[in-house]
């Protein structure tokens, strides 16, 4: 292997350090060293959009970011968008609105949804299909994801009643 | 661990960058941008270096600045920082509309202007929009900086004049003058997807005749092209359908070679490439005034 590296990176509030091998991919060191399984894995090319997460605020496909990239920087997974027992409402629209249903994808689904609410609490049809659109869900058919950020975006208070 | 293993530099800033290539065998770095085409070549060990060089640390290639007539644009620019630019979707709406066809959001977070000229795929948007706004290339190595025309950039698939040891810095992007109707159009299996075929159009009207017209056309064949002589059957004609007919059939008459493969035949991508042309021949001229 390469010359080890050292980082520290916060995921979900919480600093970590670790010593990493710097092929290690931000989807793996988040899955295998801080066993955080809820961002999943899927095509591992950038395709599929199951392992989005959040870093600095942006969504990102972990599965192309070394985990050595992460050094210093903010990143956010679905473990982190509940409070404790309290499902964050994007969470709770997907409950309600049907936006899942074997599940694999929502993760990725969510923090991809979660930046594009922080950025804009009021998104068109048009702007949510081209951020769901970065993924692919083989169950939903996107209709319900679609009326899931809405709903989302109703509960965090920013559409149009 | 999907890669093969490899040394990994992240330098603060171009020299230190330039430095550390310097300290090994230029053939055997590969520069990491926004990783977004070379990570998964990395994952599939189709690339396979002994050293990364991470270019995300420095600060200083990651800018948009305005210039007299055009735009400077540092290599480390998001496509995500592009797409929100005021000055590019203002005053560039070409470059702007291809940017917004790159990939989904969550690769432009991460890819780069820089990556992606260096990368040069023939399915890619920003070499055809290089062609035909005459971008500049600027590289940096050990021996100075120099800059390259798009016409003597792109060389063939994933090869650009770039030489060994030579760090992509920028792109210079020329504003089209006043009144330029220009269209982009692109056809992908699904949104997100690099094009199967896409063609990129610029031309200028005076009194109801075409002029000025670039016509460049991409994922036909080993890397985007200009085609001169259908641009010679729309200079000086009549702004009318039977120009653009014309024009765009010359366009498929001249492809060579068409890129066949499981998501196109090249006989699909040829009529492909006439009918986008002449969609974007229509676009443009309906832009210009």
């Amino acid at each position: 292997m390469g010359a080890a590296k050292q980082i520290r990176v916060k995921v979900n509030d919480v600093d970590h350090d670790a010593v990493i091998d710097p092929r290690t991919s931000l989807a793996d060191f988040l899955r295998g060293e801080l066993g955080l399984t809820g961002t999943h894995v899927g095509c591992e090319h950038g395709v599929c959009g199951v392992c989005n997460v959040l870093v600095d605020g942006r969504s990102v496909r972990s599965c192309l970011m070394l985990a050595v990239q992460a050094d210093g920087r903010d990143v956010r997974t679905v473990e982190g968008l509940a409070d404790g027992e309290k499902l964050h409402p994007i969470q709770e629209a997907f409950m309600e609105e049907y936006g899942l249903q074997c599940g694999f994808c929502t993760p990725g689904f969510m923090m991809s949804i979660c930046e594009l609410l922080e950025r804009n609490p009021d998104p068109s049809d048009e702007e949510i299909m081209e951020v769901i659109g970065g993924s692919i869900c083989r169950c939903t058919g996107y209709d319900s994801i679609l009326r899931s950020v809405r709903t989302a975006a109703a509960k965090l208070g920013g559409a149009r009643a | 661990m999907k890669p093969a293993p490899f040394e990994y530099a992240a330098p603060d800033t171009i020299d230190e960058a330039i430095h550390v290539i310097s300290q090994n065998d230029p053939d055997e770095v590969k520069i990491l941008a926004g990783g977004q085409s070379l990570m998964p070549l990395l994952n599939m060990r189709l690339a396979r270096p002994q050293l990364l060089l991470d270019l995300s640390r420095v600060r200083e290639l990651a800018y948009i600045r305005e210039l007299d007539a055009g735009v400077a644009i540092g290599a480390m620019t998001t496509k995500r920082d592009l797409e929100e630019s005021p000055l590019i979707r203002e005053r560039h709406p070409l470059f702007h509309a291809a940017t917004r066809l790159i990939g989904h959001p969550q690769i432009r977070n991460r890819g780069t202007v820089g990556g992606s000229f260096a990368q040069a795929d023939p399915a890619a948007e920003y070499p055809a929009v290089a062609l035909a706004l005459d971008i500049e290339i600027v590289a940096q190595g050990a021996g100075g900086t120099r800059r390259i025309a798009a016409d003597d950039f792109f060389i063939t698939y994933l090869t650009t004049a770039l030489e060994p040891g030579e760090i992509l810095t920028e792109i210079r992007v020329p504003e089209l003058p006043a009144g330029t109707g220009w269209s982009f159009q692109e056809l992908a299996r699904r949104h997100g997807d690099f094009a199967l075929v896409g063609a990129t159009v610029t031309l200028r009207l005076e009194a109801g005749r075409c002029s000025d017209p670039r016509i460049v056309v991409f994922g036909v064949v080993d890397r985007a092209t200009r085609f001169a002589e259908a641009e010679a059957l729309v200079a000086g004609q009549p702004a009318e359908p039977a120009t653009f007919e014309r024009a765009a059939a010359q366009v498929a008459e001249s492809i060579e070679d068409p890129l066949s493969d499981v998501h196109g035949s090249g006989e699909y991508r040829r009529d492909l490439a006439r009918v986008l042309t002449q969609r974007a021949l229509v676009e443009a001229a309906g832009r210009a005034n």
